[in-house]
């Protein structure tokens, strides 16, 4: 607790400034020979789409923290991840699909990477359905951090769907053998863009985990006052 | 600034949309941090609790 609260706002003051920065980089790089200006979307969509991995991977290592060692803050920061997760992810597809449709002719195809990223966003929909359906919390974490693991499952799907799968989209171009495919013009935005993503991710991730704490906390004390 | 041109349909819904969830996250995020903060200051106070731990 005493941690996030000066690592947070730093964390949104960095986030902030390598948004600032890598905006205006991208924004002032020459348009595509392909992709005129929809090589733009990339710099907001290709960081979207890695956060949604990255904090499902973080929800569910939290979801194994929280059933393994019955850990409470491990199942607030599962909690706390999700809502982030989501919305990173419906950026990505919201993103993905208005670069398709001007490169592709599509708005959307049922594509393997397509595909098993809307299906991760269906898991982080359920893992919140679940949490809110059932009234006993601690049975709720338990469910919802079951069904967390079982998503789990699909981070590397996402992730490899382009290379296991003949894909619309385009494969790996970052972390390839004998260095990133982009060039640099564009490299420096995208990463700078990435950086600016996580950094946001972990300020609010962060800020998110505390309101969980104060939370339970507050039903604690409530409970407490009801008795008198 | 790289022009737009024929793509600028597609391109700035992209960032108005990220704008607005990024924004609505943030928003949400600092709402439900404030509102749990000051109902366990409210609680604590009720209880006639320590309130310096948060």
């Amino acid at each position: 607790m005493a941690l996030s609260r000066w690592l947070a706002p730093t964390l949104g003051v960095i986030a902030a400034a390598l948004a600032c920065v890598g905006l205006g980089m991208g924004l002032n790089a020459p348009p595509d020979y392909q992709q005129g200006s929809t090589v733009l979307i990339m710099f907001i969509h290709v960081p979207a789409a890695f956060l949604g991995l990255m904090a499902y991977s973080c929800l569910a290592a939290s979801a194994f923290f929280g059933l393994v060692f019955r850990h409470s803050l491990a199942d607030a920061a599962a909690r706390a991840a999700a809502p982030l997760g989501a919305g990173f992810t419906l950026l990505a597809l919201i993103t993905g699909s208005l670069w398709g449709r001007p490169m592709w002719g599509a708005w959307w195809v049922w594509d393997a990477r397509l595909t098993s990223e809307l299906i991760l966003f269906l898991f982080y929909v359920g893992y919140m359905a679940l949490q809110a359906a059932i009234d006993d919390e601690a049975k709720a974490d338990r469910a919802a951090s079951i069904l967390a693991l079982v998503g789990a499952i699909n981070v590397p799907i996402v992730h490899y769907s382009v290379v296991w799968w003949n894909s619309l989209h385009q494969g790996e171009s970052i972390f390839v053998k004998g260095g990133p495919l982009l060039a640099a013009v564009y490299l420096w935005p995208l990463a700078l863009m990435s950086f600016a993503y996580m950094f946001a991710f972990g300020a609010l991730w962060l800020v998110r985990i505390r309101a969980e704490v104060w939370r339970r906390r507050a039903g604690a004390l409530a409970v407490q006052a009801a008795r008198g | 600034m790289i022009a737009l041109g024929k793509y600028a349909s597609y391109v700035i819904p992209a960032y108005a949309v990220s704008a607005v969830v990024i924004g609505a996250l943030a928003a949400d995020t600092l709402a439900r941090a404030r509102r749990w903060r000051a109902e366990v200051k409210r609680l604590q106070q009720l209880l006639g609790k320590d309130e310096a731990e948060l």
